[in-house]
């Protein structure tokens, strides 16, 4: 038997194709699944921040749920469950239009939402009270003092948190194969059933999520570099 | 729901088992745990290469990290998918499978943990160590694992119910775990998804949920004998 490694080969053609769509679901997925993690988890951190009555408890819940439950599963109960509680008009509407990329990116959005939250909370607790209160002092409103002061200083305490998540919220958009949303290891799955060029076409897709991922973390260290405050 | 409990707790438990082979909660858990005690001590070995003085064994260690850190589970578990079977022959259970993906992916996030632990710890416990003839190996051994183990204790557990969590994944290659055996449950009664995935959700959710509790307990016990050891010294 001859042992052949050509992944080049496969980059090419028909399964070069599939590979390129894979790839930009994939991209398309995260985007989407960060805009929708970052928007609900401020509001979360805000709403926990404020300290109104029950809001600790509701979204104490809405963290909990999302922090010990498998995001696969999650993933199965938005595929599979709650859509069917959608009117069969909508459902019909999404099984024509592809309703796992939504769900998919639904669920992989408001789980990470839990987790980018949290970090937002323990930022904002973690600039000292005395900052809100010299804020206030010089003449800021509320609003002002938490945009100019606190915020800024949080958000600078918790880039590294948020690189990560944001990482960890990348490699999870891998787990939407599981409901036939095609994106890159779905592609390569496909690739592989029909070329039988299993290790090849798994190079190539490991590379591709490494590069990303690399990516990413370098782009966090630069970020967490440029705020960096000197002498701290 | 309630029903759906009812006539098919045993499936979600154990699986087939005694009549088939072990399966649901039981395999999830088996699996978990397995992974964790495999993934131990590599992670230690891994932790210990990160921090250790020689520049080589570090970029080894670091670069085993990055790669890790920087691929999803799923690409561990398809490529042990494929290549366990080419290596063992064509007969090697999916659990096996499941647990080496698990075990390596595992590794390297424990040695994280154990690397912070490491340098949590203050750096004249390393210079006294030294300076009273330790050997390098020594003073990890000796003085620098025991300390940082004990005050890691809550984040180890907080990585096992992650384990716990990441085993619901061997439900894409069909190992029969918790996740798979309520999508069997599910194609046997077709009609009731919502109800059948609920109910999944919440074992995970109790499972895990009682296990972060016990983690909060361990973590004011571990900083309470902490702050009882300063007051000693």
């Amino acid at each position: 038997m001859v042992i052949r490694f050509l992944p080049l080969e496969l980059m090419q053609g028909e399964s070069g194709q599939v590979l390129l769509k894979g790839l930009l679901a994939t991209l398309e997925l995260t985007a989407l699944a960060w805009l929708l993690a970052f928007a609900v988890g401020i509001v979360l951190a805000v709403i926990r921040t404020s300290g109104l009555k029950g809001t600790d408890t509701v979204v104490g819940a809405y963290v909990a749920y999302h922090r010990n439950v498998p995001l696969l599963v999650q993933i199965l109960f938005w595929y599979f469950g709650i859509a069917t509680l959608l009117p069969m008009v909508v459902q019909k509407w999404l099984n024509v239009h592809g309703g796992g990329f939504f769900a998919g990116a639904i669920a992989v959005g408001l789980c990470m939402a839990a987790y980018v939250g949290e970090d937002l909370r323990s930022g904002i607790r973690a600039v000292s009270k005395g900052q809100l209160e010299a804020a206030r002092a010089i003449g800021l409103t509320f609003v002002q003092s938490m945009r100019f002061v606190v915020v800024p200083q949080a958000l600078r305490n918790v880039i590294p948190a948020l690189v990560n998540e944001t990482l960890l919220l990348f490699k999870n958009t891998s787990l939407l194969m599981a409901i036939g949303v095609g994106e890159l290891t779905y592609a390569s799955r496909q690739i592989e059933t029909q070329t039988f060029r299993t290790f090849e076409i798994f190079a190539i897709t490991t590379v591709c999520y490494l590069v990303i991922s690399i990516f990413i973390m370098l782009g966090g260290r630069a970020l967490e570099r440029h705020y960096k405050v000197a002498g701290r | 729901m309630l029903d759906i409990l009812h006539d098919y707790w045993l499936l979600l438990l154990i699986g087939q088992y005694p009549n088939g082979p072990l399966g649901g909660l039981a395999m999830t858990l088996i699996l978990a745990v397995a992974g964790i005690l495999l993934a131990f001590p590599c992670g230690i070995a891994i932790a210990l290469a990160t921090t250790s003085p020689y520049a080589a064994l570090r970029t080894l260690a670091n670069g085993l990290v990055y790669l890790v850190r920087g691929l999803p589970l799923l690409m561990f578990i398809f490529w042990a998918y494929f290549a366990i079977p080419a290596l063992l022959g064509e007969n090697a259970p999916g659990v096996l499978t499941m647990l080496i993906a698990l075990v390596i992916y595992e590794s390297v996030y424990l040695a994280e943990v154990v690397r912070a632990g490491i340098e949590a710890l203050p750096g004249g416990q390393t210079e006294a160590a030294r300076s009273l003839g330790l050997t390098n190996m020594q003073t990890k051994r000796l003085i620098i694992l025991p300390q940082a183990l004990y005050n890691m204790l809550p984040s180890l557990l907080s990585q096992f119910i992650s384990t716990i969590k990441e085993t619901s994944l061997g439900y894409v290659i069909s190992v029969n775990e918790l996740t798979f055996a309520a999508s069997q449950v599910n194609s046997i009664l077709l009609t009731q998804p919502f109800q059948v995935y609920l109910l999944l959700a919440i074992i995970y959710f109790l499972l895990c949920f009682l296990l972060t509790a016990a983690v909060r307990w361990l973590e004011k016990r571990v900083e309470q004998g902490r702050r009882e050891r300063k007051v000693k010294s």
